[in-house]
């Protein structure tokens, strides 16, 4: 490595003292960072290969390994850091486009971090959760302007298809391909127990997982891939993926060495072939063209089912939602520049794309100045965090959010950021079958069972003390909220007031 | 599936994800004719619309006329057939898998952009009336990883991408070609074997991974 210019970036520590040469870290490493040396009788490492995915560190037995940042380093100013000179060792070396997974890592402004939320006191008292009934469910889909009596004064029953959710969170798209089968089984799995959604990405739909279609979104994207009749039936709701809040504007390239197996069978592509997704849909260049696309698909469900357009949170995204809103969608979904990927340019992941807490605040309040905004379903993404962040989205006016990170950290990802080289030691980012046996279903479900019901309790905590005793009260709900360190673009942007105010 | 008898002019969605029957469309139908198709059949017998057969499953369309933009868009198996012209972006992103193998069979020539993206499938334009030119537009193939283009021309078409390889046919070709010459022929008339005298171009990709070295870990 060193023609590259290129140091390891983290130290593997090794206590000896408690060192029992069992090769546990050797057999959990994918990535081959140890192995046993006979001639010096013990464990070495290869620290240019680490990822720090922690895999090792959680399996030695003897506690005997730590992996730490190297503290090697780069004669850094405020201007040049280790990564901007890294990088252009690489390229230099390569002549390569940088790819990297994860959400943006760059320090943009975290507005979950400047909002405070509200509580009563005294006059409008809160609320004991486990005292009196607090309501999580979550409907999403059109809501209609008005109601109509039949002659003998009956409520004539006219709702468009919703989806109906016990909790207003749901498992955001990844793909049979971008993860594995024991991840996507985890997140079906955990959706049915919990009667919220998952969502298939743009990967097909493996055929072992059909029978959790009530809880399932399927994703129809540029590259169709797995698209077809029976799929898109299975379904309980139908999302066309625009963009995507970590690579806007770009669409995706799952390499040939992921399409092995059954991801090639779900796909329906050859083995070894690039699942290649284009930017754009070749058919969609206008909102007439997007809604030609969605009546086609409620078109093929007989309009049983909702439609969720995605796109990204670009510049002008409140009038991009707008239009998709007139399109027919019952559903939009907005993701974040934060938000996650299995592989993406640095470059887009970094640069390009806006917040989600200033994109849906933009969103839910063009909606409502044209009137629009019970037309449909807002869901938010792009990194949320916590249930804090959660809620925070639903008063500045989501009706639910999508979380993936945070469910892959649940999984047991360790956020090592390189699930684009498909040796994810954890079973999640890979389809090597030694890898993904490490994930078990039975578990991964249910840490992520519990995750989501951790969160929604606090949800409800945090409603109660507000004094609001259900999701469709707090949603849009901006006066619980106060900004803190904001200015006032930021302020009139995300529509609330600065705290002490 | 209740079976329609008649239909609007410029109806959208005609046959979508139809599994069986046979549709007949007299009139030009709308946009999205025969989308997710899954079975049936259609006849048109005029000329139809942008995104014909999009992101058909199986059966067959038969337009005895031109058919418009998209033609094709993610086809994933059985075949379409136009007697004249088809419109930009035609047969883009068909795919193939084993035996589900997707036909697009166009008379006369095709806008830019034919099978950009193809991952799979098998696109013949037979260019009946433009003999003397190539019978394809600008970017023929761009991006394709997969599948296979037949033309039936003496002439290249222009700007043909890096990632496209240009052959002559062999006898492999000429056996997938036959049968569907013999089923343009049945249905719009003509002499397949005339047809299949003359002198076809084969395009194929070069590499099933075009994207392969175009990245660096980081």
């Amino acid at each position: 490595m060193a023609q590259e210019y290129l140091y390891p970036e983290f130290q593997v520590v090794r206590d000896l003292s408690r060192c029992t040469g069992c090769r546990a870290c050797a057999a959990q490493c994918a990535n081959g960072v140890h192995r046993y040396d006979a001639d010096r009788g013990q464990m070495v490492s290869d620290e240019t290969r680490c990822v720090n995915c922690h895999r090792c560190v959680a399996f030695c037995p003897e506690r005997a390994l730590k992996i730490v940042k190297d503290r090697q380093c780069f004669r850094e100013n405020d201007n040049w850091s280790g990564d901007a000179i890294r990088e252009i060792y690489r390229q230099a070396a390569s002549g390569g486009v940088l790819l990297s997974s994860m959400g943006n890592a760059k320090e943009y402004p975290v507005y979950w971090d400047r909002l405070l939320i509200n509580a009563s006191q005294v006059t409008n008292p809160s609320i004991d959760p486990l005292r009196e009934p607090m309501e999580t469910k979550t409907f999403l889909g059109k809501k209609p302007d008005t109601l109509r009596r039949d002659a003998a004064g009956r409520l004539v029953p006219e709702l468009p298809p919703q989806l109906e959710l016990d909790t207003p969170i749901l498992f955001s798209a990844m793909s049979y391909g971008s993860i594995s089968y024991n991840a996507h089984e985890s997140l079906a799995r955990a959706a049915q127990a919990l009667g919220t959604c998952y969502n298939t990405g743009e990967g097909g739909l493996h055929r072992d997982f059909y029978r959790y279609g009530a809880n399932t979104i399927v994703q129809v994207a540029s590259g169709r891939f797995g698209v077809h009749r029976d799929y898109l039936e299975a379904g309980a709701a139908i999302e066309i993926k625009i963009g995507q809040g970590a690579k806007p504007g770009i669409g995706g390239h799952l390499p040939g060495a992921k399409i092995v197996g059954d991801v090639s069978a779900t796909r329906m592509i050859p083995e070894g072939s690039d699942a290649i997704s284009p930017a754009p849909h070749h058919d969609i260049y206008s909102i007439e063209d997007l809604r030609q696309l969605v009546y086609s698909l409620k078109e093929v469900t007989r309009g049983e089912k909702p439609v969720i357009v995605k796109i990204a949170a670009v510049h002008n995204v409140a009038a991009i939602a707008s239009g998709v809103a007139r399109s027919g969608a019952d559903i939009i979904a907005i993701d974040g520049f934060r938000g996650g990927t299995g592989a993406a340019p640095t470059r887009i992941r970094d640069n390009v794309g806006i917040p989600i807490e200033l994109a849906l605040a933009a969103v839910d309040q063009r909606l409502r100045d044209e009137g629009i905004r019970s037309s449909v379903s807002l869901i938010a993404g792009g990194s949320i965090r916590s249930s804090a962040d959660a809620l925070k989205a639903i008063l500045l006016g989501a009706d639910a959010v999508y979380i993936a990170t945070a469910a892959l950290l649940a999984l047991g990802c360790h956020l090592c950021r390189s699930c684009h080289s498909g040796r994810c030691n954890w079973g999640i980012a890979t389809q090597r079958p030694e890898l993904v046996a490490r994930l078990d279903p039975d578990e991964g479900a249910q840490r992520l069972v519990n995750l989501v019901t951790a969160w929604t309790h606090e949800i409800k905590e945090m409603m109660g003390g507000m004094g609001i005793n259900s999701i469709e009260a707090a949603r849009g709900n901006r006066m619980m909220l106060r900004g803190v360190g904001l200015n006032e673009i930021e302020l009139g942007i995300l529509g609330v007031k600065h705290a002490g105010q | 599936m209740a079976v329609q008898e008649t239909y609007a002019l410029g109806q959208r969605y005609i046959g979508c994800g139809a599994q069986w029957g046979k549709i007949t469309v007299t009139q030009v139908p709308g946009n999205a004719l025969g989308a997710y198709l899954d079975g049936g059949e259609i006849e048109v017998l005029c000329s139809a619309q942008d995104a014909t057969g999009d992101t058909m499953n199986a059966g067959e369309i038969v337009v005895h006329g031109s058919a418009g933009d998209a033609t094709g868009y993610a086809m994933r198996g059985g075949a379409i057939y136009v007697r004249d012209n088809g419109g930009y972006r035609c047969g883009i992103h068909m795919k193939e898998y084993r035996d589900k193998v997707p036909v697009l069979v166009v008379g006369g020539s095709c806008g830019s952009f034919l099978g950009e993206y193809q991952a799979g499938g098998t696109i013949l334009v037979l260019g009946i009336g433009c003999e003397d030119r190539a019978p394809v537009g600008n970017f023929c193939g761009t991006g394709m990883h997969g599948g296979r283009i037949y033309l039936r021309t003496r002439f290249l078409p222009p700007n043909l991408p890096e990632q496209v390889a240009v052959a002559e046919p062999q006898s492999a070709d000429l056996e997938r070609i036959r049968p569907l010459v013999g089923r343009f022929c049945e249905k719009f008339g003509g002499d397949p074997e005339s047809l299949l005298a003359g002198h076809f171009f084969v395009l194929t990709p070069n590499t099933s991974n075009p994207y392969h070295q175009l990245y660096v870990n980081n």
